[in-house]
């Protein structure tokens, strides 16, 4: 299947991934590649085969819900690329009215 | 002899009689890093300073009461993906430069627990995801053999630091091959546990139902000994698995190799086998045969779908896990964005490197509407598929050996411009992680250019004893893993 620059712009949107116009064209002719070689797998018959997730047949994994020591704020907050007092700073996300 | 040149097992011994103290271990290594690592470019960061704190803090400690534990005073690297508290931990990426973890990976409280010293954090591919280091946001590391070659990847600067003596062990991370190809290549040994053995909280996730930390070491014996502190169950990783750890050096008592049945698969000695590889594997198989072992061949059929099944589900799980990074609690942030999907957009523009973007964007297209059937759902079943050629070996056979991959070590930038031909160097590691299986790398010969060749052995799930008794019984009659490179 060929991978248009127009299905990388829309990828790479769901990715939340800015691409510039160089980026484009070589992923479009990469990702056409690569999905080439990934076709081969239409040779396996599927058919009845259940899909594998995990190979460890894991199901649900619980504990018990108890109060444990975690990180402290200042801790949590040590790498944050922008704070204000015990707070991330992010760009305004809200309209004002 | 210069404490460098020992192995784990020797070095404990000789620290455990008091023969030597943890601060002339420390300087050793620095002195030999010092000499060395202008050349291999091992390590993203060296951790000069608590190292000589944490041995002189041992040393005063044992003048009163010589109370030891198994790694007391070993001096480790450990790759940049496995989280250290209070030491940067980067994934070799732009988007982690400036991290500090506040909390360590349960392998590394593992080994703190037992006084083990950290000597630094080596280099990587970008988040684990490559074959060479070359992916590395911060260079490539160098092979000690050749330095005009790749070190493999992606645990590349481990495999080099132990190959350059430049730590008497290192851990690595091992998703479709990350641990035993760069053994193969640097010469070394190379182990990735089955699936769930060891803890994977902190390690910092590329595909989780892949990935898998182990042991890089000089020999099987140290192998053993580091699978020994770090395997086990961990309540805060959900995938790994409660059963007890078994005692690993035990399993190497054995010398012979006496009713164990090894499978040689048709499907890896095809075309694209290097003749120099193929050569020494073969001469490996007849050595297990002279050790007792029965060989037969079998086969993998399913083999070929591997590389395919591979990156579908690992760049699918990669591009959910790389999600988090986002510019916004930690890590990178681009500047002068003008709203929040700005901020999203640019800063994984600016923060990630070329090879994790172009598996992102892999990812997210196969998982998107309209694909997801077609080819993640077709992957997973293909998963199966390769799941039960490995049910079905080791019905008639107790492990398997192949080659750890197709070539030698080869050239730096030889094949970074084209990534399917990176990838389909992967085809002989990466069935075993879809499979959950362990398996060990270890040296089994050189080629004419001087390159170290990788054997491969795989083991049924948590059946790490077989493939270390038999990679031990390999290794002991033979001289490969005594060869040292010459470092210029």
């Amino acid at each position: 299947m060929e991978i248009t620059q127009q299905d990388v712009e829309k990828v790479a949107q769901l990715a939340r991934l800015a691409v510039s116009t160089a980026e484009k064209e070589t992923f479009a002719k990469q990702l056409t590649q690569i999905l080439g070689h990934v076709d081969t797998l239409s040779q396996y018959d599927t058919t009845g085969i259940g899909p594998t997730a995990t190979v460890m047949g894991h199901v649900n994994v619980f504990r018990e819900d108890l109060v444990r020591p975690s990180l402290s704020s200042e801790k949590a907050l040590a790498n944050a690329p922008e704070r204000e007092v015990d707070g991330f700073v992010v760009p305004k996300i809200l309209e004002e009215r | 002899m210069s404490l460098h040149k020992l192995t784990l097992c020797e070095l404990q011994k000789q620290f455990q009689a008091g023969e030597v103290t943890a601060t002339e271990i420390v300087r050793a290594y620095f002195l030999r890093i010092g000499h060395v690592e202008p050349k291999v470019k091992a390590f993203v960061t060296q951790a000069k300073e608590s190292a000589f704190m944490e041995a002189e803090v041992l040393d005063r400690k044992l003048k009163g009461w010589r109370k030891t534990l198994p790694l007391t005073g070993m001096p480790l690297a450990i790759k940049d993906n496995i989280c250290t508290e209070g030491i940067s931990t980067t994934c070799s990426s732009r988007m982690l430069q400036n991290f500090v973890p506040p909390y360590d990976a349960t392998v590394i409280a593992k080994l703190r627990a037992q006084e083990y010293i950290l000597l630094g954090k080596t280099n990587l591919d970008e988040f684990a995801m490559g074959s060479s280091t070359e992916n590395s946001a911060f260079g490539p590391s160098r092979n000690p053999w050749n330095l005009h070659c790749v070190p493999g990847g992606s645990s590349g600067g481990s495999a080099a630091a132990v190959a350059a003596e430049e730590c008497v062990a290192a851990l690595g991370s091992d998703t479709g091959g990350s641990i035993r190809q760069p053994a193969a290549f640097c010469g070394v040994v190379g182990l990735k546990p089955t699936y769930g053995r060891v803890s994977r909280y902190g390690l910092v996730a590329f595909a989780s139902s892949l990935d898998q930390i182990g042991p890089i070491t000089r020999d099987v014996s140290d192998s053993a000994f580091l699978l020994q502190a770090i395997a086990g169950h961990d309540p805060m990783d959900s995938t790994s698995v409660d059963r007890p750890v078994p005692d690993y050096m035990k399993a190497l008592q054995k010398r012979d190799l006496k009713t164990v049945k090894v499978g040689v698969p048709v499907e890896f000695f095809t075309e694209g086998l290097d003749q120099d590889v193929e050569q020494s594997v073969r001469a490996a198989i007849g050595e297990l045969k002279a050790l007792g072992a029965e060989i037969k061949e079998i086969r993998l059929p399913r083999t070929d779908a591997a590389v395919a099944v591979y990156y579908v589900i690992a760049t699918a799980e990669a591009s959910s896990n790389l999600a988090r990074f986002d510019g916004v609690k930690f890590g990178f942030r681009a500047k002068e964005t003008k709203d929040l999907l700005d901020l999203y957009m640019k800063t994984r523009q600016e923060g990630f490197g070329p090879e994790v973007k172009r598996r992102i964007m892999l990812g997210t297209y196969v998982l998107s509407a309209g694909y997801y059937d077609a080819y993640y759902g077709k992957a997973q079943a293909v998963r199966t598929l390769v799941c039960q050629d490995f049910d079905a070996a080791f019905k008639e056979v107790d492990l398997i050996v192949t080659p750890a991959t197709p070539t030698p070590a080869f050239k730096l930038g030889e094949k970074s411009e084209d990534p399917l031909q990176m990838y389909l160097s992967d085809i002989f590691t990466i069935s075993v992680n879809l499979a959950g299986l362990p398996a060990i790398a270890l040296p089994c010969g050189f080629s004419k250019e001087g390159l170290p060749i990788g054997l491969q052995l795989i083991g049924r799930a948590f059946e790490e004893e077989t493939i270390l008794r038999a990679a031990h019984a390999y290794e002991q009659s033979t001289q490969w893993h005594l060869k040292k490179p010459t470092i210029r």
